[in-house]
């Protein structure tokens, strides 16, 4: 399985010897563990359950660490480390190991996932004191860690697909996790429901892939990918983007995540904004050597992303939901990263850099909702907070760090990455490229508008609050996770850009850095002045809008852009009307016909076949009677057939 | 010195029937008891076996020969090879499950005589049997015999107004296809005659060299027709399907279980042994027709089962659309899509049965009551049950993870690489299963608790015991299938090589010059 040469300019894999890498699997089984001593050992472990949930995401990030620290001991080149762990099935030629690849793409996620993951764990702790099933959500929150695991460190499509499908079922449990709400029931059968579309793309591709290549393993798929034409490989590569789409909630599939905010908050910090949404952008970054030689679908990939971009923007600045106007924005940063995403190699390292970034964030920005949240009785509805900077100051800080770095403010961390998406649209050239270009530029700026909207009607101008109302700060193991997301919002895309670390990090398996890194050429380009004029705009027309006492607690009709943007664009309305009520009226005529049209023919037969029976048995009733009677017709028939085959 | 294993695991059963018909009719504890230690025993017996079976062995084994009617060629004659295995240890497992799970059915049911139980091992001695045999004639036998015990099943000890008719439109379908399958059968006969050597032999009759060689390309045809439809009847495919809702409905849940769970798997792993082997001609000429039935029955089964308002019979047209994917698997002759198909069966019969299961435990709770909208909220009252229920319904709908992913990735797999097109309509039953499961789920478990279900127990230690067995070769099956892979792999090999069919290579290949990965294929 190993040791494969290298190809169009990716590393070359080896096998795991020794050391922390062999045990990578640990990483996962960990958490695998807290969940299944969580589920089976019941109430016994309620006590202490939650405590070991975090220990299990908190050795697993530490495992993730050492893994790293192993990595980076090697030569670039030798960055690509598979892990056999078993072999998962095997017919014929179809040989599917479970195994790991370890390298600098997959570990920039597992840290991403342990990390932000293990902070949300605690946080949790509080947020969910009040809740008598706090033990299950923490098992829950540990099988959704392992299984984003499994899908971050696969070596082959489809054991990646297995992570693919357990996150889906951990997000599906966590969305419906207050199960007694209807809503919250309802979300969550949407949400798998179409994620479930997009996996019939990633079935589908994997079977693509078999049947030309007769193998799923990454490496060997990548290495062969200029034999197999251009025709199949735009085919594969739109397959996974379907795929994609499901998952990262881009168009059309996007329909489940606004809905997907019923879970509880942390789980939309974990899961709906820093991890599990961002798995089509790296389905996409992985699959870089298929997309590469698919240039229509690479194309199909950066309008997807961009039209999402937009999309969830126009969503975010109308929604007065917090968290439904927090998961519009986290549609669109994920359009974001799949434009980029979409422009190969120049794109890649740019996509990971703004998802990590956004990774914390957007993790923030959604624990400092639910902060308030706890302390507004769980209203939701922005109209009715208002003023509350004085009230929860470390929430108001860590959100504001957080609602700084994603408008852009330079030097925070949304600002290097983004200004990366930005750089490497226009620097992808052509018409396509301006077009794409101007579309993230334009984004910076509806970013700053729906972000500050956020900001301004929760933290500032007059409390609107409901009558019963009494917010307080959060207790501090809540607050804590909150400033180490802040401080990771404000610094780590400087951590990361400058130099291009993350870049040259990701580079054996994406590709080096195009150019050298040049701050001064970042802070002039017209481009990133453009986003930077659009950002204030942004910022100053919610500030006249929001930022005073003039906010009504009912939302007011608006234009029919507002009224489109609160409706989500449609998105439902298309999904009933086309696939919903059609498939209702499908489902109903098939029934009505099974009933009455196949069963109706079978039960008419019989009764002619029983009025003829009864004809011949007059005096005779009951069931074993008529049994004897179907045996001797039979019989008849049968005799008759034989002689029938014979003579013929 | 060899044991006679297969003889003593049909035996056993048969014996054991007979004892509990011989217990005094009040003492139904007493037989309860017998019925339980007796399935535990074969569970044993079978148990042993497969751990002696050697995947790398002979093809049939455990075989025992004996002439039983020396003049027409009929043996009595029972060896297995992996699939056959792997299905007898399913009956074996799922039969004293069954047992637990009817241990309280039985005071609240219509009829509460000890005879149910009496007819379970009668089922179970013909089930393992049925698969053990390899005597065409012999498996004739049993596969009409087998309708008595169910017929009385369902006639006599089911649910509702309407069992007698269902038990009778069971009995009227499956005799409908048995007398077809009696004409392929005397035909079979006939042939191998004509050849030289008139036997029920299976080994004598099928491959290349075998009896049935010669006969010549229509009369194979309708020899294949006759055994099909009969399989697809008992399977049940698309459009000779009804009788199997109406049976589920009016089944006991047990029942049903014993039904859908292994029944119905006869009529597919006879597909697969007698359809395919002896008219392996006849099998690849009939392989569209299969196919597009096969289609029609996966999404065509999934829609009706979405729209359907009775539990069991919900569950029963997933099945029929579970039974798609499995003949899928099995025309599309790759050994992927083969042994794909028969892992579905073992699968479906862990994920099915412990569906119709926990549908028993819920109807207990709810007066018999089998409508989905007499549910809602019970996850509230009963967590474990619920929970159970989800991972049960989420196998059902193939999760990865979950024994059936594995079965039915495979049938996907080995369907595109030839047949491409009809492997991608078949993923429309893959969105499909979600929405059957899940609303099920939705509508009975979550949202407000219904106040009539106020006080309903969570599982209790019996149920527990009934099901947590099938969730954890669920589970484990779904992480480690492939011990199951190995033992069923060989005999799909078998399988091919009868056919003369065998896997595409891939178009392009691996790089030639990484060499590695190809070189170990």
């Amino acid at each position: 399985m190993t040791s494969t040469l290298a190809a169009g300019g990716y590393a070359a894999t080896t096998a795991a010897d020794g050391g922390v890498l062999s045990y990578a699997w640990l990483m996962i089984a960990l958490p695998l563990l807290g969940a299944a001593v969580l589920l089976l050992g019941g109430k016994r472990t309620n006590a202490w359950g939650h405590w070991l949930a975090i220990a299990a995401a908190l050795s697993s990030f530490v495992w993730a660490v050492l893994s790293l620290g192993q990595l980076l001991g090697r030569a670039p080149e030798e960055r690509s480390v598979t892990v056999h762990v078993y072999q998962w099935i095997k017919v014929g030629t179809f040989d599917i190991d479970l195994s790991l690849l370890i390298d600098p793409l997959s570990m920039t996620f597992a840290l991403l996932i342990t990390g932000v993951g293990s902070l949300i764990h605690i946080y949790s702790v509080g947020y969910m004191a009040h809740d008598e099933n706090r033990r299950r959500f923490f098992a829950y929150l540990n099988l959704f860690v392992a299984a984003m695991l499994v899908l971050v460190l696969a070596d082959n499509y489809a054991v990646l697909f297995l992570g693919w499908e357990g996150v889906g079922l951990a997000s599906y449990l966590l969305i419906g996790f207050w199960q007694h709400k209807p809503a919250a029931a309802v979300a969550a059968k949407k949400a798998f429901l179409i994620n479930r579309v997009g996996d019939i793309g990633l079935l589908v591709s994997i079977m693509l892939l078999f049947t030309t290549f007769g193998t799923v393993t990454f490496h060997p798929v990548f290495e062969s990918v200029d034999g197999a034409g251009r025709g199949l490989m735009t085919a594969v590569g739109l397959l996974l983007l379907l795929g994609a789409c499901g998952k990262s909630a881009q168009l059309p599939l996007q329909a489940w995540l606004l809905d997907a905010m019923e879970g509880p908050t942390p789980v939309s910090a974990l899961i709906h904004a820093a991890t599990m949404v961002t798995a089509g952008v790296y389905l996409i970054v992985r699959s870089g050597p298929i997309f590469e030689a698919a240039p229509t679908a690479q194309l199909v990939v950066t309008i997807v992303g961009a039209a999402t971009l937009l999309a969830g923007a126009i969503i975010g600045c109308a929604k007065d939901d917090i968290k439904k106007a927090l998961a519009g924005s986290t549609m669109s940063q994920i359009g974001y990263m799949t434009l980029a995403a979409g422009l190969g190699p120049i794109g890649y390292a740019a996509a990971i850099a703004h998802l990590v970034t956004h990774g914390f964030f957007k993790a923030g920005l959604f624990l400092g909702a639910g902060s308030v949240m706890h302390a507004m009785n769980d209203e939701v509805d922005m109209r009715r907070y208002g003023g509350l900077r004085t009230v929860m100051p470390v929430t108001f800080a860590t959100f504001g760090v957080g609602y700084l770095a994603i408008i852009g403010v330079p030097f925070l961390s949304g600002w290097w990455t983004k200004e990366g998406i930005i750089q490497a649209a226009f620097d992808s050239g052509g018409l396509t490229g301006q077009i794409l270009g101007w579309v993230t530029v334009l984004g910076a700026g509806l970013t700053a508008f729906y972000m500050s909207r956020i900001m301004f009607l929760t933290f500032f101008g007059t409390k609107r609050w409901a009558k019963d109302a009494n917010p307080h700060e959060s207790p501090a193991v809540m607050t804590v996770p909150m400033i180490i997301l802040a401080i990771g919002s404000a610094a780590l895309g400087a951590v990361l850009v400058v130099n291009y670390t993350l870049a040259n990090f990701l580079a054996p398996v994406v590709g080096a850095p195009a150019h050298e890194f040049d701050l001064v050429h970042m802070l002039t380009s017209p481009y990133s002045l453009a986003a930077l004029v659009l950002m204030i705009v942004g910022v100053a027309y919610a500030w006249v809008r929001y930022a005073n006492d003039k906010v009504p607690v009912t939302a007011p009709k608006g234009n029919f852009i507002t009224v489109a943007a609160r409706e989500e664009l449609y998105g439902n309305a298309i999904n009933e009307g086309l696939f919903m009520r059609p498939g209702q009226q499908l489902t109903r005529a098939t029934v009505a016909f099974d009933d009455h049209g196949v069963d109706g023919v079978v039960t008419g037969i019989a009764r002619s076949v029983r009025a003829a029976s009864e004809n011949l048995r007059l005096t005779q009733t009951g069931f074993a009677r008529s049994y004897a009677l179907t045996m001797l017709f039979g019989a008849a028939v049968v005799v008759v057939t034989t002689l029938g085959v014979n003579l013929a | 010195m060899t044991i006679p294993w297969l003889t003593l695991a049909i035996a056993l059963p048969a014996l054991g029937s007979l004892i509990v018909a011989l217990i005094p009719r009040e003492r139904v504890e007493l037989a309860k008891r017998v019925t339980l230690a007796c399935t535990l025993v074969v569970l044993a017996i079978v148990g042993a076996m497969a751990l002696n079976f050697d995947p790398s062995g002979d093809r049939l084994q455990f075989t025992e020969v004996h002439p039983w009617i020396a003049r027409f060629g009929v043996h009595y004659a029972v060896g297995v090879d992996g699939i056959a295995l792997t299905l007898i240890v399913l009956s074996a497992l799922l039969v004293p499950l069954v047992v637990l799970a009817a241990w309280k059915e039985q005071e609240e049911a219509a009829d509460r005589g000890k005879g149910y139980f009496a007819l379970i091992l009668l089922l179970e001695a013909m089930m393992i049997g049925v698969f053990a045999a390899i005597d065409v004639f012999l498996f004739y036998v049993l596969f009409e015999a087998m309708l008595i015990p169910v017929y009385f099943m369902i006639g006599r000890y089911g649910r509702g107004e309407d069992r007698r008719y269902a038990a009778m439109k069971f009995l009227l379908y499956s005799l409908a296809g048995g007398l077809l399958m009696l004409v392929s059968v005397i035909g079979v006969y006939a042939y191998s005659a004509q050849a030289g050597n008139g036997t029920f032999l299976w080994s004598e009759l099928a491959g290349p060299e075998g009896l049935l060689a010669g006969v010549d390309t229509g009369a194979a045809r309708w020899l294949f027709l006759g055994f099909f439809v009969a399989f697809a009847i008992k399977a049940p495919m698309w459009p000779v399907h009804t009788w199997l809702p109406t049976a589920a409905g009016s089944a006991r849940p047990g029942t049903a279980v014993l039904l859908v769970g292994v029944l119905d798997k006869v009529g597919t792993y006879g597909m697969l042994r007698y359809c395919l082997e002896l008219f392996p001609g006849a099998a690849k000429w009939f392989v569209w027709p299969v196919v597009v039935l096969s289609l029609v029955s996966i999404i065509y089964g999934a829609i009706v089962a979405i729209g359907q308002s009775d539990m069991l019979r919900l569950i029963a047209y997933t099945s029929v659309s579970h039974f798609g994917f499995i003949t899928l698997g099995i025309f599309a002759m790759t050994s992927q899509g083969q042994s794909g198909a028969a892992l579905y069966m073992v699968n479906h019969g862990f994920s099915t049965g412990a569906l119709f299961l926990l549908a028993g435990f819920l109807i207990a709770r709810n007066n018999g009551s089998a409508q989905i909208a007499d549910y809602g909220g019970l996850q509230k009252a009963a967590p474990v049950l619920a929970g159970t229920f989800l991972v049960v319904g989420l196998s059902s709908l193939a999760l990865p993870g979950l024994s059936p992913f594995v079965s039915e990735f495979l049938v996907f797999v080995g369907t595109f690489t030839v047949l491409p097109v009809p492997a991608i309509i078949a993923t429309i039953g893959v969105v499909l299963a979600a929405l059957y499961i899940l609303w099920l789920y939705q509508r009975t478990m979550t949202g407000p608790l219904r106040e009539k279900l106020a006080g309903v127990k969570d599982l209790s230690g019996r149920e527990l015991w009934a099901v947590a067995p099938l969730v954890a070769v669920i589970i484990l099956f779904g992480v480690f299938p492939q011990p199951l892979l190995n033992v069923i792999n060989p005999a799909v090999e078998h399988t091919m090589q009868q056919v003369d069919v065998s896997d595409p290579a891939p178009a392009v290949g691996v790089d030639q010059a990484s060499g590695q990965e190809g070189a170990d294929e």
